[in-house]
């Protein structure tokens, strides 16, 4: 049963993925991303973890994108057009990220062999104790990144206001 | 009962394919999306991982990478608007007086 959610829902991502690569407008693009994510929060919920899947869903699914598909219909973005790319990226572009693909899979396979096994509701990571960590262990992180959000605000509405 | 590698794996997958985007799109828009699909393919192992280890500082890590990616989506789009403004154009080809 998992089984059949968890390869529906990966292939769904990676489906997604490959579309987003593949469409030629920017509007298509994100909705493909859209899809990515809802994708992925799933696989968090079977993952065990409800807090991210739903932060997943409201943050980045919600806001991020949100504020993408405002960017692209704000500046009218049309069709990507296609120019000739630079002489290093058509070459060794492909056959490097198959290289790095392969790197990954092999250290993946040599660190975690086919015996760790995920299995559902083992590991309910429950949304009060990662509060309770957030706020006691992680404080000093949690406030510093509250300054950083401040910061990001402050520098969106400068760079984007008009200048005079 | 899923091996635990195959959502490594699969978090690989979506990085490459956010490398390849990043590389081969030419649209500055579109790039960035392929940036945030890196983030996402990040998270997906993290959150493996803390499957894995059964301690959850790895989903706490996610929460942080979120509200990165967030001051980053905006600052980045801003940056995206101003560029636009100047040049009339969204296409990185376009965009290279930095380039090397």
């Amino acid at each position: 049963m998992y089984q059949i959610f968890f390869f529906l829902f990966a292939g769904a991502a990676i489906g997604f993925a490959v579309n987003l690569l593949v469409q030629r407008h920017p509007i298509y693009s994100a909705l493909s991303l859209i899809g990515v994510m809802a994708s992925l929060a799933s696989l968090y919920l079977m993952l065990g973890a409800e807090f991210i899947a739903a932060v997943q869903v409201i943050v980045y699914a919600g806001a991020i994108m949100v504020l993408f598909v405002l960017v692209i219909m704000l500046l009218n973005a049309g069709v990507e057009e296609r120019t000739q790319r630079s002489r290093l990226v058509r070459q060794f572009g492909a056959p490097l990220i198959v290289m790095l693909l392969g790197i990954l899979t092999s250290v993946i396979y040599r660190q975690f062999p086919g015996d760790a096994m995920v299995r559902f509701g083992d590991f309910p990571g429950q949304t009060s104790s990662i509060g309770l960590h957030l706020f006691l262990d992680y404080m000093l992180p949690f406030e510093v990144v509250s300054i950083l959000i401040l910061v990001a605000i402050i520098g969106a509405v400068v760079l984007a206001q008009k200048e005079t | 009962m899923i091996p635990l590698s195959y959502y490594l794996i699969l978090s690989a997958i979506l990085f490459g394919l956010g490398v390849a985007g990043f590389l081969f799109k030419r649209n500055i828009v579109t790039i960035f999306m392929s940036v945030e699909l890196m983030l996402n393919a990040v998270n997906l192992s993290f959150v493996a991982l803390s499957y894995a280890f059964r301690q959850l500082d790895g989903q706490i890590f996610v929460f942080f990478v979120m509200v990165v990616a967030a001051a980053e989506a905006a600052v980045g789009l801003a940056i995206i608007i101003a560029v636009f403004r100047n040049r009339e154009s969204l296409n990185v080809d376009e965009i290279s007086t930095m380039k090397w």
